[in-house]
C-alpha cells in the first residue's frame, strides 16, 4: 500500500465512526419499559396525565362543578397519581442530566428556526403555542402520543400505536417541507 | 410483590419519570434542530431512539409477559380516531418542534419555547376535553378494531415480527450509519 492508499482509507474510516448515543438512549428507554411494565404496570405516557392537569388547571376558571360534570374529566380527575408524578420526574430528570453535562442553556429562539423565520421570539412562541395546541389535541384523539402510542404501544405491536406512527411520521414530513423546504441552506 | 402500589409506587413515578427525561436528553430528542432535521429527513436521530426502544423494549417485554412476570396493556385501535389524531398531531409536532415527552423534557433543559408549547397543550387538552361528546359520538366510534395487535391482523407469533423488525432495523440503520445521508 502506497501512503496515499493509507490516507484515503485513514479517512474512510474517520467519516464512517458511529454516534452511539441515540442508539444507547433507546435501548435504554426500551429496558426502562421491561422495568415499567413488570414493576407498575404502567408503561410509559405523558398525555393522559397532561389531561388530568389540564382539567385541575380548567377547574380554577371554569369552577370545580364544571369540570367534575365533563365525560372526558369524569374519567381522568386531577390527582397526584402515578402518571401525573411521572411527569415531574421526567422534567427532573432532563434538567439534572442537563446540568450534570453542563449543557443547560436557555433557549428563545432555535437555530433552525431562525435560518427560516428570522430572531423574532414572537413569531416563535406563537407556533410553539399553536404547535403544542395540536400535538395534545391529536394525541388524546389518537388515544396517546409518541411515547405512549408510538413507543409503548408500538413494542406491544398494537395496531393502534403502528397505525399512529405510519401516519404521524409522514404528515410531519409533508409539513416540514412546507415549512422549512426539502432544500433550504443550512 | 408486583406491581407495586401505593405511596411506594408514587415515588417511583418520580425515579422512573427522571430515567426517561434523562435519556431523552441523552439521546439529544430534547433539541429543537434534532427533532425538525429528522422530518426534513437530514438527521435520523429521533429514529434511531424510537425504533431502538421499540426494539429492545418490545423484546424483553415478550419475554416477561412469558415468564409470567408482565402483562400486555394494549390500547383499542379507533382507526378513525388514531388517523384523523395522528396527522393533527404530525402538524402539531412540526410546528412545535417537540412532542409532548420531549416538550417536557425540553423545559428542564432551558427551553423556553418548549415551555410556551406545554401551555398550548395544555389549552389543547381542555379543547379536547370540552369537545369530547362529539369526538367520542362522531370519531371514536367510527372503525372500532378493539385491542388488535400485529399479530392479529398477519397471524404471526409476535416473536416473529419482534425479529423482523429488529433484522430491519439493523439492516436499515446499518446502512444509514454507511451511507451519506446525515453528512449532506
Amino acid at each position: 500500500m502506497t501512503d496515499i492508499d493509507l490516507e484515503v482509507s485513514a479517512l474512510l474510516v474517520e467519516r464512517r465512526v458511529i454516534d452511539w448515543k441515540p442508539y444507547l438512549a433507546g435501548a435504554g428507554i426500551g429496558v426502562l419499559s421491561w422495568v415499567v411494565f413488570a414493576v407498575v404496570a404502567a408503561p410509559i405516557g405523558i398525555t393522559t396525565a397532561m389531561s388530568q392537569v389540564a382539567g385541575g388547571i380548567a377547574s380554577l376558571f371554569m369552577g370545580g362543578d364544571a369540570v367534575a360534570q365533563n365525560a372526558y374529566w369524569k374519567v381522568h380527575s386531577f390527582k397526584l397519581d402515578y402518571g401525573t408524578l411521572f411527569l415531574v420526574g421526567t422534567f427532573l430528570g432532563a434538567l439534572a442530566s442537563a446540568l450534570a453535562s453542563r449543557t443547560f442553556h436557555v433557549e428563545i429562539v432555535p437555530g433552525v428556526w431562525q435560518e427560516r423565520f428570522g430572531v423574532s421570539p414572537t413569531r416563535r412562541m406563537i407556533a410553539a403555542l399553536a404547535g403544542g395546541a395540536l400535538v395534545m389535541y391529536g394525541a388524546r384523539m389518537a388515544g396517546g402520543c409518541t411515547s405512549g402510542n408510538g413507543i409503548s404501544q408500538g413494542l406491544q405491536l398494537a395496531v393502534v400505536g403502528w397505525t399512529f406512527l405510519a401516519v404521524m411520521f409522514p404528515v410531519g414530513v409533508l409539513t416540514a417541507w412546507m415549512l422549512f423546504g426539502l432544500r433550504a441552506p443550512r | 410483590m408486583f406491581p407495586v402500589a401505593g405511596n411506594f409506587a408514587l415515588l417511583l413515578a418520580v425515579v422512573f419519570g427522571a430515567a426517561f427525561g434523562w435519556l431523552l436528553h441523552r439521546g439529544r430528542v430534547t433539541d429543537y434542530d434534532t427533532i425538525i432535521n429528522q422530518f426534513r429527513l437530514r438527521d435520523f436521530t429521533v429514529l434511531k431512539v424510537m425504533v431502538t426502544a421499540i426494539v429492545v423494549g418490545g423484546i424483553g417485554v415478550f419475554v416477561l409477559v412469558q415468564l409470567g412476570g408482565a402483562q400486555l396493556h394494549v390500547r383499542d385501535a379507533n382507526m378513525l380516531g388514531t388517523i384523523a389524531g395522528a396527522a393533527i398531531f404530525g402538524v402539531g409536532m412540526v410546528l412545535y418542534g417537540y412532542c409532548p415527552g420531549t416538550g417536557l423534557a425540553a423545559v428542564g433543559t432551558g427551553s423556553v419555547h418548549a415551555l410556551v408549547g406545554v401551555l398550548g397543550m395544555l389549552i389543547g387538552a381542555i379543547a379536547y376535553a370540552l369537545s369530547f361528546d362529539w369526538v367520542r359520538d362522531n370519531v371514536l366510534s367510527v372503525w372500532k378494531l378493539g385491542p388488535m395487535t400485529l399479530s392479529d391482523v398477519t397471524g404471526l407469533p409476535p416473536v416473529a415480527i419482534l425479529f423482523a423488525l429488529a433484522v430491519a432495523a439493523v439492516g436499515a440503520f446499518g446502512a444509514l450509519e454507511w451511507s451519506d445521508l446525515e453528512r449532506a
